[in-house]
Order: structure tokens, then C-alpha cells, then sequence
């Protein structure tokens, strides 16, 4: 083996070969799709993402002045209102998302921990949502902990999770678990990035016979581009082009 | 070009870098869903604000139900309540709810213990000063055995029972020991504002923990009333509302289901057989991937059709 084959020793350039490797740099932002993306459904999945940046930008202006600022300021009801309601947009999108990708099998391809991560950042969203339910210091607050704390000691859990405890979900809620969400939705983007989006049931390439005679499935069809993610995980060079 | 594939020699699906593209800006997409979104958010929380309904003091509760403040100090101290009789993780009273054969509650052991006649009544009532009828009665009521509390506390129970709107200055005279003093002094105390301080902060300035207010609270059931007109009831899809008329959390739909049906809504183990149930589609969910069958019904179910509706006319075309 070479010099020039053999693998660096610097760190930096280790991770910057395995980052290469995961997302070719085309694949990270390509400004192109597969002519089957065709569907408002392709729309909720960025539709969550905004809406997500909503919820974070509402969250952080209340944290700004304390738990219970909102309870005395008509600006601090509007920002919550603006939080409840990006909230709940955000669940809209997301499930939408998530039935559309059902149906699509969007698990295909080698694409099953796309799927697993964006399940498991859908339920940890359902605890984020709760969590921001029991530190409302309202009467919502209350009755909510009083009934979820029967759940949770029912399966031994309670104590650790203590939803009685206002201070503990409190710290959960707006650090603990939007980290978690947001490390899984970015997890998930990097997946629908290295992967591309999941083609149709039974839909075969065109050969380059094919795409010579005939516009392939799609009007403005372009020349395919070379297969990406799995021969990226070769760690073979890539060609970046259009189409990635 | 060599290219490695690993995939599943079941699943054929095609690298989706192999075929035709078209111009896709996700920048602009992105940037309009943002445009898109922020102007929902702020119409709907213009046009619908959100719900605050003010939390239930302490003193609210027992000016509004001195009747149930009273019948509810009476059972922490009788050790009836449902705190009192719970189990896991605030005392052993209780077996807590078993998931078969699996007895998780009472697995997770006595981690935040609470004694609920001492921690509840008792002791909030000792940090009152002054009152030389209540030294008195907290004198003869804790040098009294345990039996005789029970008993007195019970007695007193079974007459607040017994009278309309269980109002104490209707109970007859009986054997109650000192406990309509103390339960009575419980509720001066509580009415005055200064239990829920008692509570959360007698053992550090900081009051941040609720769990002592919280289960006093839930132990009345004035608490209860409050929420069922706010159709906050567990029977009532309680989990997934909130106050007024705001969507709540609809997420959790398939959660509160379970308990509005047989035979959890009438097992006293409703909550372990949900969470049991619920954990197991959670996985199932998580795991749609990798199970047989499962994997494959999207394909049968075809709406993927109304997805790709093109490709699909196009491939039966030709």
C-alpha cells in the first residue's frame, strides 16, 4: 500500500473523510430531485422543520423572563400562544409526514433507520409537548400531573420521572428533551440526505438505452446521476454533479 | 464503478441517485414553509390566544370546599385517602398495579416516601404556633396509639359522611378524639395561604417540588369536579384535552383511548395494561421496518397511488 492510499492519521482529516462519506458534499444540499418527487406530501416534512424552528424561537423568548412570566404579561400570552400553536402546527406537519412516508414504505432502500429515527423524534416530541403541559403552572398543569403520575408509578417509573415534581419537567422540557429532538431530526435529515428520497414501488432506473429513446417517467428528465450512497460507503471517490 | 450494495436481497428498491431528475430548490422550500408557518402561528395565536385557567390554590380550594378540605385531612389522617392507600413510590400501603405477572410499581420501591397523615396534615399543622387548643389536640392525637387515631379519624370520617354536604358544624357529637380539631385548624390553615409553603419548602428555601400540594390536592375532590366541567376526566379523553375549547394534545389520542374502552376502563390495573399495551405498539411502530408483513402493507393498501400518481400512470402506459 502507498503512502498516498494509506489512511491519514491526523483525526481531523479521519472525520472529515467519514462526514464526505456519509453525505457527499452534493447530496447535502443537491438542487436537484428524482422526477417521481412530485407531491404536496413531499411538502410536510419541511413544513415540520419550519414549524420546529418556531416552537424553539417562541420557547426560548418565554424562557427569558421566568415559568410563569406569561401568567401576568399580555406580550408573554401572546408568545405563548404563538408556542401552543406552533406546537401544535408542528404535530399537524409531522404526522401527515408520517402517514405519507407510511404509505410510501419510505423504509425501502436500506432506509430503516430514517424511518427509526424520525419515529423515535415523533415520540420524543410527544414528551416534549407533555412536559411543556405540566410546567404551564396552570390548572391544566395540575390536573394533568395529578392523572399522568398514575401512569408512571403503574410502571415502576414515577420516581424518576416525577411529574409532581414542576422544577424537574420544567428542566426537561426546555433543555433535556428539545436537545433530544433536535439531535434525532437532524440524525433524520442527514439520513433522507444520504439516501435520497425513496423511489416508487416497482419503479426500475432507466438503462442508458432507455434514457436515450424516451423522457424516462418524468417530463424535464436529466441524465442520471451516478449511484451515490452505497457507493459512498465504499469510501470510494464520488463524482459530484448534478443530480446528487 | 464498483458499488456495494447491502441491502436486503428481498428488498430491490432501486438507489434513488439512479434516476432522471428534475430542478428541486429546497432552499426556497424551506424558506417559504418558514414564511408559511410563521404566518399561521401568529394568525392562530392572534384569532385563538391560548387557555390559562389559574391553578387551583390551596386557599381558592378551601374557600370554595371547606367541607372537602376538611373530609380530606380527616382521610390522610384516618390513612384512607388515596395517597395514604397508594403503594410505590410514596409508601407500601398498597399492592400497586401489577402488568401480569410483572409487579413494576411496586419493583420501583418507596423512592419519594411520604406519610400522608404526617407529612400531609401533621406536620404542616405543627409549624402553627399560638394556637394552644391545636398543641393540645396534636399532644393527644400523636400520644394516642395508632389504633386509637385510626379510630377516632374514622369515626369522624363516617359522620362528615353522614351529614349533608359533609359540613362539619353538622356532625353530631361522637367519639372523634381531637382529630375535628385538628381538622379544623387544617383548614384555617389553608385558608389563610400559608399551606402551600409548608409544603414545598419546609425542608429547603426553594419551592420547586409539588409533589406534597399535588397529591393533597388529587386526594380531594374538588380537584376532580373542577376538571370534569372542563371534560378533563379520565373517562372523558381527560389526557389528551385542555381547558376550553383548544385542540390539547390529539397526539396522545390512541393513548386515552384505551381507557375510555373494556377492559381497561373498568381494571384496577387500567394504568399498567395501557402502558403495557401502549409500550408494545410504541415498539411496533418504532420497528415497521424490520417486521414481515407489517412492512409489506403499504404496498397493498395502495394509496401510494395517489402519491405517485404519474410515475404510476406512466408505467402502466407502457
Amino acid at each position: 500500500m502507498s503512502s498516498a492510499e494509506r489512511p491519514s492519521s491526523s483525526w481531523t482529516v479521519r472525520l472529515r473523510t467519514r462526514l464526505a462519506r456519509t453525505v457527499p458534499p452534493g447530496q447535502l444540499l443537491p438542487d436537484r430531485q428524482p422526477a417521481y418527487v412530485r407531491s404536496w406530501i413531499y411538502v410536510f416534512g419541511v413544513a415540520s422543520l419550519a414549524a420546529f424552528i418556531y416552537v424553539i424561537a417562541s420557547g426560548l423568548v418565554l424562557t427569558l423572563k421566568g415559568a410563569t412570566w406569561w401568567h401576568t404579561s399580555a406580550t408573554g400570552h401572546f408568545v405563548n400562544s404563538t408556542h401552543l400553536w406552533s406546537v401544535e402546527l408542528f404535530f399537524f406537519c409531522m404526522v401527515i409526514h408520517l402517514w405519507g412516508k407510511f404509505f410510501m414504505a419510505a423504509w425501502r432502500g436500506n432506509r430503516g433507520l430514517t424511518w427509526v429515527t424520525g419515529a423515535i423524534a415523533f415520540l420524543a416530541s410527544i414528551g416534549t409537548a407533555f412536559t411543556g403541559y405540566l410546567s404551564q403552572t396552570n390548572f391544566d398543569s395540575q390536573w394533568t400531573a395529578g392523572q399522568a403520575k398514575d401512569g408512571l408509578n403503574a410502571v415502576g417509573v414515577g420516581a424518576v420521572f416525577n411529574v409532581l415534581n414542576t422544577g424537574q419537567m420544567l428542566l426537561w422540557h426546555v433543555m433535556l428533551l428539545p436537545l433530544v429532538v433536535g439531535v434525532l431530526i437532524m440524525l433524520h435529515v442527514i439520513l433522507v440526505r444520504r439516501h435520497g428520497v425513496v423511489p416508487p414501488f416497482d419503479a426500475e432506473p432507466p438503462s442508458a438505452g432507455d434514457a436515450a429513446r424516451e423522457d424516462s417517467l418524468e417530463e424535464h428528465s436529466q441524465p442520471t446521476a451516478p449511484p451515490s450512497t452505497d457507493a459512498a460507503s465504499t469510501g470510494a471517490p464520488q463524482p459530484v454533479g448534478p443530480g446528487r | 464503478m464498483t458499488t456495494r450494495v447491502r441491502r436486503s436481497t428481498r428488498d430491490a428498491t432501486p438507489d434513488a441517485h439512479l434516476f432522471p431528475t428534475r430542478p428541486y430548490d429546497l432552499v426556497k422550500e424551506f424558506v417559504v414553509a418558514l414564511v408559511v408557518m410563521g404566518i399561521l402561528t401568529v394568525l392562530l395565536a392572534a384569532v385563538f390566544s391560548s387557555p390559562d385557567r389559574k391553578a387551583v390554590s390551596l386557599r381558592a380550594w378551601a374557600r370554595a370546599a371547606p367541607a372537602d378540605v376538611v373530609a380530606t385531612a380527616t382521610a390522610e389522617l384516618a390513612g384512607t385517602s388515596t395517597s395514604a392507600t397508594y403503594g410505590a413510590p410514596y409508601n407500601k400501603a398498597g399492592p400497586g398495579q401489577d402488568l401480569g405477572p410483572l409487579h413494576l410499581q411496586r419493583w420501583g420501591g418507596v423512592r419519594i416516601p411520604i406519610d400522608s397523615a404526617r407529612d400531609l396534615v401533621l406536620a404542616p399543622l405543627h409549624t402553627v404556633s399560638g394556637d394552644a387548643a391545636l398543641t393540645a389536640a396534636l399532644t393527644t392525637y400523636q400520644g394516642a396509639s395508632p389504633a386509637q387515631e385510626a379510630k377516632w379519624a374514622n369515626a369522624y370520617a363516617d359522620a362528615l359522611a353522614a351529614v349533608p354536604d359533609g359540613n362539619p358544624a353538622k356532625v353530631k357529637a361522637g367519639s372523634y378524639g381531637p382529630v375535628p380539631v385538628l381538622a379544623g385548624r387544617f383548614l384555617n390553615l389553608a385558608s389563610s395561604g400559608g399551606l402551600e409553603g409548608v409544603l414545598t419548602t419546609s425542608d429547603t428555601f426553594y419551592g420547586s417540588n409539588e409533589t406534597k400540594p399535588l397529591l393533597l390536592l388529587t386526594d380531594g375532590s374538588y380537584l376532580e369536579a373542577q376538571a370534569r366541567v372542563d371534560h378533563l376526566g379520565g373517562d372523558q379523553w381527560g389526557m389528551m384535552n385542555e381547558t376550553g375549547n383548544y385542540p390539547g394534545q390529539p397526539w396522545m389520542w390512541l393513548y386515552t383511548f384505551w381507557y375510555q374502552v373494556k377492559p381497561f376502563s373498568t381494571s384496577g390495573n387500567a394504568d399498567a395494561l395501557v402502558w403495557g399495551l401502549m409500550a408494545v405498539l410504541t415498539l411496533l411502530f418504532i420497528l415497521v421496518p424490520y417486521i414481515p408483513g407489517l412492512r409489506a402493507l403499504p404496498r397493498h393498501l395502495g394509496v401510494h397511488r395517489l402519491i405517485w400518481r404519474n410515475t404510476t400512470a406512466k408505467r402502466a402506459a407502457k
